[in-house]
C-alpha cells in the first residue's frame, strides 16, 4: 500500500473540561476520498482547525507528505500543498472571483515580496485564474466581487481557490453546505474526478453525498473516532447506527 | 538614599497606580462589554477635574466639587454614549478611533470655551491638609487619603462586579452579547450604564488628582495613554488585570524615575547619570509593555481565557 | 462617467491643482500661499506613508507621529552636526537633503519595524493602543533627552540644501516637496497594484484566507508597516525643513491623530486620498483658524459627521466605492 499523504497520530485538544479532539488517528491515502462524519459538536471543526494549522493540538502529531508539520503555521502547510476550503465561505470579499483565484496562484508561485509588476496586467495569472474558474463553471462571474456572489457560487469559488494551489491533498469542510440538490449532484461528479488529482479529506453532513463518494469513512463522536472503514462497513456498524445514524433518524 | 525617601516614593507609586486604575477600569469595561475603543476617556477625566475645581471654588467645599466632577463626567459619558457612540458598536475600530478622536477635539475646545484657557487650581480640603507620621516618614495626608480612596473604590467596584445583578449582567455581556439579550436584559440601558460608570470613574480620578496638580486642558491624554499601557499589560476586559497593570505601571514608573538616575550615578558622572537615568525612566513602562507583548501578548489576565 | 474614470479625473485635478496654485502664487508674489501648498504636500506625503499601513494593510496605527517626528529629528540633528562640525556616531553631519532623506527613511523605517514586530503580535484594538503607547515613549524620550533641545526642540537655522535649488525660496522648496509627494504616490500606486499589495489587501480583508493559500500575514504586514513608517519619516524630514524647526510636538499623539484624519477625509486606501485629505485639513485650518481660535471644535464636528454619514471621504463621495478588480 502506498504511504499516506496525511497522517494524524493521537491528536488531542481540550478546551477546559471539554475534550474536543480525543486521541484521533487517521490517514489519507493517495487517490482516495476519506470522509469524516459525525453529529454536530463531535469536534469536526476543531479537528480541521488542527490539520489546517489554525489550532495547536495539546498532544499528538500531524504528518504531511512524510514531514512532521505539527509545529508549522497555516501558511507553511498551505505552501507544502494543503488546499482547504472553509465550512462558511471565507474569501476576500472586495476581490473579484478572478482575483481570489489569482491570489492563490500568486501564492503558489512564491514570495509575496514583489513590488513592481502590476497584478491586474499579469496575463499569466489572469489566464490561469480564468481557466480554473471555468473548471468549476464560474468563468462568467469572474469580475464579480466575491461578496456579491450567491451562496452556491461562493462555495464553488472556495473550491476554485483550493484548485489553484494544486495541492497534494484537499481538505474540504462541508463543501455541499447550503447547496441545492442539483448543485450537490454536480459537485459529487466533480469531486469524483478531483480525487484523481489529489486525495480528499472530506467533512460533510450530506450523507447521500458521502456514501456516493467516499472510499473510506471515519466517524467522529465526542472527539473520538468510534469507527473507521469502507462505506459498507460503516453502514452496518451497530455503534455508528446507535451513535450517529440513530440520531439522524430521530 | 534614605529608607524614608524610598518608602515615600513607594507610596507615591501606589497612589499613582490607584488613580491609573480608576482610569483603566472604565476603559477596560467599556471595551470588554461593548467592544468599543474610547480615546475620549481622557477627556472625561479632564471634565471631572474641571467641574470639580469650578464647583469647589464656587461652593467653597471640596467634597461638593468631587461629587460635581464625578457626576458631570458620568452625565457627559451617558450623553455621549446615547447620542453618538452607540451607533459605533458594530463599526470597525477605525471608525471608533476617529469618532472618539473627534470627541477629544470637541470636548477640549468646549472646555476651553466654558472654563477659559487658563489652568484652574483646586485646593486640598482642610480636613486632609498637612502630613501624617507613618513612622519612617512624614507623608502628605491628602495623598494618603487618595490611596485609601482608590482602594475603597477598587473594592467597591469588585463587589459591584461579583456580587450584584448589574455585575452579573456586565460579566454576561463580556462573555456573550446574545445571551444577555436572551435573558431579557435591556442592552441599550446596560451599555449606557456601563459607559456612564466608566466615565464617572475617570471623572472621579481627574477630580481627585486635580488637587495635586494643575487642572488644565490636555491633562487627560497622557493619562489615557498610560491607561492603555495598563490594559495591554493587564489584559483587555479584565478588572483584575487593570488593577495589577495599574499598580505595576504606577510603582515602576515612580520608582524608575527615583532609582534609575541614582543607579546610573554609581558609574557615570552625576549630570550624565541624571540625563540617562531620567530618559530611561521615562521609557521604562513602555519597555515593560514590550516585554509583556513578547512573553504574553494577550496580557497577564486576559478576560476571555 | 464611470467611477474609475471619475477618480482619475479627481486625481489629475488634485495633482495639477496643487502645482497650479503655487505657480499662480509665485506670479502674484504670495509666498505664504506657496508655503501653505508645501505644507499640504508634506502632510500628504506623510499620509501616503500611513495609507500603506492603514489603507492597504488595515493596520490602524495611532503612532505614526513617532516616525514623522523621527524623520524631523534626523533632519535637525544632521544639520546641527553639519554646522558644528562635530561627528555623530563617528560620521559627519550633513546639510544635504539627498543625504538626510535616506537616513530619515532608514531610521524611521527601522523603528517602525521594531514597533511593528511587537504590535503585530496582537490585532485590532490592541494594535491601536500599542502603537499609540510606543509613539508616546519616543516622545517622552525626545523630551527628556537634552542634547537635541529636549522640550524646546531643535531649530534649523538654514534649510538643508538640494542641488541646483535654493531651498530658502518658498517656490524651490515647494517643487522639492511636490516632487517627493508625486514619487511617494507613485510608490504607493505601484505597491497597491503589485503582488505584495494584493497580499497586503487580502490580509486586511481576511487574514485566515490569506494564510490558507500560503501567505504568512506577519511578514507581509511587518514589511508594509516598516515601509509605511519610512515614507512618513521622509515627510517628517521635509516638515522640519519647511518649518525650520524640529519640535517634540511632531512626535506627540495629536500628530498621529492628524495623519489619520488626513486619510479619512480624503478616502482610506485611495491613491490620492491623502492629498485631498491634507488639502481639506490645511484649508479648514486656514479658513476657520482665521475666524475663531476654537476651529478645532468645528473640525471635531465635521469629523464626527464624516464618520457617521460619509465614510468614504472626499474621493468616496466623488468616485463611489473602490473596486479592487
Amino acid at each position: 500500500m502506498a504511504d499516506p499523504v496525511l497522517t494524524l497520530s493521537n491528536l488531542s485538544k481540550s478546551f477546559g473540561a471539554l475534550k474536543a479532539t480525543d486521541t484521533v488517528s487517521l490517514t489519507l491515502l493517495p487517490g482516495e476520498i476519506h470522509a469524516l462524519i459525525g453529529p454536530n459538536g463531535a469536534g469536526k471543526s476543531t479537528l480541521i482547525g488542527q490539520i489546517a494549522g489554525r489550532i495547536a493540538p495539546d498532544s499528538g502529531s500531524i504528518t504531511f507528505r512524510g514531514r512532521d508539520v505539527t509545529q508549522l503555521s497555516t501558511a507553511q502547510r498551505a505552501r507544502m500543498g494543503l488546499g482547504r476550503t472553509f465550512q462558511i465561505s471565507s474569501l476576500i470579499p472586495e476581490f473579484s472571483a478572478r482575483r481570489n483565484v489569482m491570489l492563490a496562484l500568486q501564492a503558489r508561485q512564491g514570495s509575496p515580496f514583489r513590488f513592481v509588476k502590476p497584478v491586474l496586467r499579469d496575463r499569466g495569472l489572469i489566464d490561469g485564474a480564468q481557466a480554473i474558474l471555468a473548471r468549476v463553471g464560474l468563468e462568467g462571474r469572474a469580475s464579480v466581487p466575491s461578496a456579491e456572489l450567491s451562496h452556491g457560487e461562493r462555495r464553488l469559488l472556495e473550491i476554485a481557490v483550493a484548485l489553484a494551489l494544486e495541492p497534494a491533498c484537499f481538505l474540504l469542510d462541508e463543501p455541499m453546505a447550503g447547496m441545492g440538490t442539483e448543485g450537490v449532484g454536480t459537485l459529487v461528479r466533480f469531486l469524483r474526478d478531483l480525487k484523481q488529482q489529489a486525495p480528499i479529506l472530506l467533512v460533510e453532513h450530506d450523507m447521500d453525498a458521502v456514501f456516493a463518494l467516499a472510499d473510506r469513512i471515519s466517524v467522529l463522536v465526542y472527539g473520538r473516532v468510534i469507527a473507521s472503514g469502507t462505506v459498507a462497513e460503516i453502514r452496518n456498524d451497530p455503534r455508528v447506527r446507535e451513535a450517529y445514524l440513530g440520531e439522524e433518524a430521530t | 538614599m534614605s529608607a524614608a525617601l524610598f518608602f515615600e516614593q513607594l507610596l507615591n507609586g501606589l497612589q499613582f497606580g490607584l488613580m491609573l486604575f480608576l482610569m483603566s477600569a472604565g476603559l477596560t469595561l467599556v471595551f470588554g462589554v461593548m467592544g468599543l475603543i474610547n480615546l475620549a476617556h481622557g477627556s472625561l477625566y479632564m471634565l471631572g477635574a474641571f467641574f470639580c475645581a469650578a464647583a469647589a471654588s464656587a461652593t467653597g467645599n471640596f467634597w461638593l466639587g468631587l461629587i460635581a466632577g464625578t457626576a458631570a463626567a458620568a452625565a457627559a459619558g451617558a450623553l455621549i454614549e446615547t447620542a453618538i457612540l452607540r451607533r459605533l458598536y458594530t463599526r470597525d475600530h477605525l471608525d471608533q478611533v476617529l469618532a472618539t478622536y473627534a470627541l477629544i477635539l470637541i470636548l477640549t475646545e468646549g472646555t476651553k470655551i466654558v472654563f477659559g484657557p487658563f489652568p484652574l487650581y483646586l485646593n486640598t480640603p482642610t480636613l486632609l491638609q498637612g502630613t501624617v507620621n507613618l513612622g519612617l516618614t512624614e507623608y502628605p495626608l491628602y495623598r494618603l487619603a487618595l490611596i485609601g480612596f482608590g482602594l475603597a473604590v477598587a473594592l467597591g467596584l469588585s463587589l459591584l462586579i461579583t456580587r450584584t445583578r448589574l455585575g452579573i449582567r456586565i460579566r454576561a455581556g463580556e462573555n456573550d452579547r446574545e445571551m444577555i439579550a436572551a435573558l431579557g436584559v435591556n442592552i441599550r440601558a446596560l451599555y449606557t450604564l456601563v459607559f456612564a460608570l466608566g466615565a464617572g470613574l475617570a471623572g472621579l480620578a481627574g477630580a481627585l488628582v486635580g488637587a495635586v496638580q494643575a487642572v488644565q486642558v490636555g491633562m487627560g491624554e497622557p493619562v489615557l495613554i498610560l491607561a492603555f499601557v495598563v490594559i495591554v499589560i493587564g489584559g483587555i476586559g479584565s478588572i483584575k488585570g487593570a488593577m495589577v497593570g495599574a499598580l505595576l505601571v504606577g510603582i515602576i514608573d515612580t520608582m524608575g524615575r527615583f532609582l534609575l538616575p541614582r543607579a546610573f550615578g554609581l558609574f557615570l558622572d552625576p549630570s550624565q547619570a541624571t540625563v540617562v537615568g531620567a530618559a530611561l525612566a521615562s521609557m521604562l513602562i513602555y519597555l515593560l509593555m514590550a516585554l509583556i507583548l513578547v512573553l504574553r501578548p494577550q496580557g497577564l489576565f486576559p478576560a476571555h481565557a | 462617467m464611470r467611477n474609475e474614470h471619475r477618480e482619475y479625473a479627481v486625481n489629475a485635478v488634485l495633482a495639477l491643482g496643487l502645482l497650479a496654485v503655487p505657480l499662480w502664487a509665485l506670479w502674484a508674489n504670495e509666498p505664504f500661499t506657496i508655503t501653505l501648498c508645501t505644507r499640504i504636500a508634506v502632510l500628504a506625503l506623510a499620509g501616503v506613508g500611513l495609507n500603506i499601513a492603514l489603507g492597504l494593510g488595515g493596520m490602524v496605527s495611532f503612532g505614526h507621529a513617532a516616525f514623522f517626528g523621527l524623520g524631523g529629528y534626523v533632519a535637525g540633528i544632521l544639520a546641527q552636526h553639519a554646522s558644528s562640525g562635530a561627528p555623530i556616531l563617528g560620521l559627519p553631519g550633513s546639510n544635504q537633503m539627498l543625504v538626510i532623506w535616506p537616513v530619515a527613511m532608514l531610521v524611521a523605517g527601522t523603528v517602525a519595524a521594531a514597533i511593528g514586530a511587537l504590535s503585530l503580535r496582537t490585532t485590532g484594538i490592541f494594535f491601536i493602543m500599542i502603537t499609540l503607547a510606543f509613539a508616546q515613549m519616543v516622545y517622552y524620550f525626545a523630551v527628556s533627552w537634552p542634547a537635541y533641545g529636549g522640550e524646546d526642540g531643535l531649530p534649523i537655522y538654514v534649510r538643508n540644501r538640494f542641488p541646483g535649488l535654493n531651498t530658502m525660496r518658498p517656490w524651490d522648496l515647494f517643487v522639492v516637496s511636490w516632487g517627493l509627494l508625486m514619487a511617494g504616490i507613485g510608490v504607493f500606486a505601484l505597491i497597491r497594484g503589485s503582488r505584495f499589495g494584493a497580499a497586503l489587501m487580502a490580509i486586511r480583508q481576511n487574514p485566515d484566507r490569506a494564510a490558507s493559500v500560503g501567505i504568512s500575514p506577519f511578514g507581509v504586514q511587518l514589511a508594509a508597516f516598516a515601509l509605511s513608517g519610512a515614507i512618513t519619516g521622509l515627510a517628517g524630514a521635509l516638515m522640519a525643513d519647511l518649518s525650520r524647526f524640529t519640535s517634540p510636538s511632531m512626535l506627540a499623539w495629536p500628530m498621529s491623530g492628524e495623519l489619520i484624519v488626513i486619510i479619512i477625509l480624503g478616502g482610506v486606501g485611495r491613491v490620492f486620498g491623502p492629498v485631498a485629505g491634507a488639502a481639506i485639513l490645511v484649508g479648514f485650518e486656514v479658513t476657520f483658524g482665521g475666524m475663531t481660535e476654537h476651529w478645532k471644535l468645528w473640525l471635531g464636528l465635521v469629523l464626527l459627521g464624516v464618520v457617521l454619514f460619509a465614510r468614504g471621504g472626499l474621493l468616496g463621495l466623488i468616485a463611489g466605492r473602490e473596486r479592487l478588480g
